[in-house]
């Protein structure tokens, strides 16, 4: 069965990984300056998903979001230019370090406001690495979750998935309205065209305050984790370097001789 | 039942067959470090992929065991294995009604053991399926959750926990500003390990919530033909990359792996051209290790790879690019083609250990 949905894709901003990542050593939050700022490449993968489904079932609405400073927006617009329809964007510098039990109460108010039948995300942030945001989210959301997918189904009514998990694969199945997330077995997203890039300048892009969700993120009542202290560890220096000539292998079993590295015969 | 103070509350995890993971020493070490452990399994729900989350009992499991143990010897058996790992008491939980059912029971559970237990500190692993019944239990009990933990201590404010940030780049500390605090530990982080302590099982009645969950409609287990470590844990790994050129040419890595007794991972790269299972992906994407010895054969060393063994003990690197970035972080490294000194390495290894 197929069918028009309303599908919420969460987005990320993070460094780019392919280069030097810092965190601020007064706040401990990651230097958003300090590197290239770019689409978590998961969650480009579940924007791709999002829109494949799209395509294929008319009147389908995949809406981008993300919580993030204002840079945040060139991801969204990213998404925007994969083929998101439109995007929402909490931006409140209240929500700037916020722990992840903010985070989801945030995502979600925004998710429950668009009234959505289908929550869709990447199973990990490459900076965070948390993988637990999906699961949060299911749980303030009250609805089921569906997590790290390695192959996912989208129907009218329901998802079904082949869960990566701890020890094996594992068949799943959901009826809608819910919280899915995706691997990176799933297809990279398509390669914006020069169409999709300027269509994506003229898509709706709407920037919410954490107050517009009615979330306060200074409540003194709720519980929240802080971080008490952050050190950048120092970095790892390269040691002895040689060019082989002939005994490379040799020299490499003294040197794990020397430092202990070489076992007892088995 | 009175429980101790300082009782921190472990959520097990359980293997398909429905033992404890080899999780279970690090997180009640880890316990033990800031108080007393008492440990939660959720035995009914055993056997289905790993557990507490998984739901998948007798129903589709694994008759075998339901034949030859009835749950509640399962119980008693697994508190005797959480005691021997230093839980001074385990809760033993049945679902047995929540067969199929993805994470939500074992939260229902976990629930159930928090209020009867009382602890300010609730752990459980990183792992997938523990991960998510940890974040579910903290969004519902809106307890401050801090996750992928390396490390726990107690101060007179209570429990500090240490991550590791961008690929342990950076080390940082948090804590709850007060109330509960829900944490998960990075598998094989913790070297701790607790004293043994008398068995002491207790049968945990747990109120299902009723929340809407995913159903488990089958479980595949991953069959490990292999006979060397897991990579998570070895104490040393040996990892290629593309530039190994054919699958063909594996059994010479392999060789090199099993003289020092280490775990195979390879780059996403290789991943990619099909040379190694997913399994095996070491880096941003994939595993993250530290073991005591990395050696890093025709892996340039991208930022990709470096984030997940750059907090290895010992890094060995061979590289025939003698720029690779990888050379930046190795304590030993050789420039050369790795076809003549891998097999040398092995041959030299294996002459020195007889």
């Amino acid at each position: 069965m197929s069918e028009s949905l309303k599908i919420a894709v969460l987005v990320k901003e993070v460094p780019d990984t392919y280069g030097d990542r810092h965190l601020d050593l007064e706040t401990g939050l990651a230097d958003r300056g300090a590197s290239d700022a770019v689409l978590d490449e998961i969650g480009g993968r579940a924007v791709e998903v999002a829109v494949s489904y799209a395509e294929a079932n008319e009147g389908t609405e995949v809406v981008a979001v993300t919580m993030g400073p204002e840079s945040a927006t060139k991801a969204l617009r990213e998404a925007l230019a994969i083929g998101a329809d439109s995007a929402v964007h909490v931006s409140d510098e209240a929500l700037a370090g916020a722990d992840l039990g903010l985070t989801a109460e945030v995502l979600a108010a925004a998710v429950e406001r668009l009234d959505v039948d289908l929550v869709l995300a990447g199973n990990q942030s490459t900076d965070g690495l948390g993988g637990v945001l999906p699961a949060m989210l299911a749980e303030l959301l009250g609805r089921p979750h569906a997590t790290n997918l390695d192959a996912i189904e989208i129907a009218g009514d329901g998802i079904t998935g082949t869960r990566a998990s701890d020890f094996g694969a594992m068949t799943l199945s959901t009826p809608l309205p819910a919280v899915a997330s995706i691997t990176d077995r799933l297809p990279d997203a398509r390669f914006p065209s020069f169409k999709g890039n300027s269509a994506a300048k003229k898509k709706p892009l709407e920037t919410l305050t954490a107050a517009d969700l009615g979330v306060a993120p200074e409540n003194p009542e709720a519980p929240r984790s802080i971080l008490i202290s952050v050190a950048a560890r120092p970095p790892r220096e390269g040691g002895v370097k040689i060019t082989d000539e002939g005994d490379g292998g040799a020299k490499i079993a003294e040197f794990l001789d020397q430092n202990r590295l070489i076992g007892e015969a088995s | 039942m009175t429980y101790p103070d300082d009782a921190v509350l472990v959520l097990l995890d359980l293997t398909p067959s429905g033992d404890l993971a080899s999780t279970a020493p690090g997180l009640l070490g880890a316990a033990s470090a800031i108080g007393s452990p008492v440990a939660l399994v959720i035995a009914g729900s055993a056997a289905g992929g790993g557990a507490p989350g998984s739901g998948i009992g007798s129903a589709d499991g694994d008759p075998a065991v339901d034949a030859v143990q009835a749950p509640a010897d399962r119980g008693d058996a697994l508190a005797q294995a959480a005691a021997e790992l230093g839980a001074v008491r385990t809760l033993v939980a049945e679902s047995g009604d929540a067969v199929g059912a993805l994470t939500v029971p074992a939260v229902d559970a976990l629930q159930a053991a928090a209020n009867e237990v009382g602890a300010d500190v609730v752990l459980a692993s990183h792992s997938i399926e523990g991960r998510e019944v940890a974040a579910r239990f903290a969004a519902r009990t809106k307890a401050a959750l801090a996750v992928d933990v390396v490390g726990l201590a107690r101060d007179e404010e209570g429990a500090v926990v240490r991550h590791s940030a961008f690929g342990g780049a950076y080390a940082t500390e948090s804590a709850a500003t007060f109330g509960t605090l829900v944490v998960t530990v990075r598998p094989g982080a913790i070297e701790e390990r607790a004293e043994a302590q008398p068995p002491a099982a207790e049968a945990l009645t747990v109120a299902p919530s009723g929340k809407p969950a995913a159903s488990i409609a089958s479980f595949e287990e991953r069959v490990e033909t292999s006979s060397r470590p897991a990579l998570r844990e070895a104490a040393a790994v040996v990892s290629f990359g593309v530039a190994l050129g054919s699958p063909d040419r594996l059994p010479v890595i392999e060789e090199l792996a099993d003289s020092l007794d280490a775990a195979l991972g390879a780059s996403r790269a290789a991943v990619d051209e099909g040379y190694a299972p997913q399994s095996w992906q070491v880096g941003q994407t994939g595993v993250s290790v530290s073991p005591s010895l990395y050696v890093a054969i025709g892996i340039s060393g991208a930022t990709q790879h470096r984030v997940g063994m750059q907090t290895a003990k010992t890094i060995v690197a061979i590289n025939k690019d003698p720029d690779a970035p990888i050379f930046d972080i190795a304590d030993f490294g050789v420039v050369g083609d790795q076809f003549t000194i891998v097999p040398q390495l092995t041959e030299a290894i294996r002459a020195r250990k007889a």
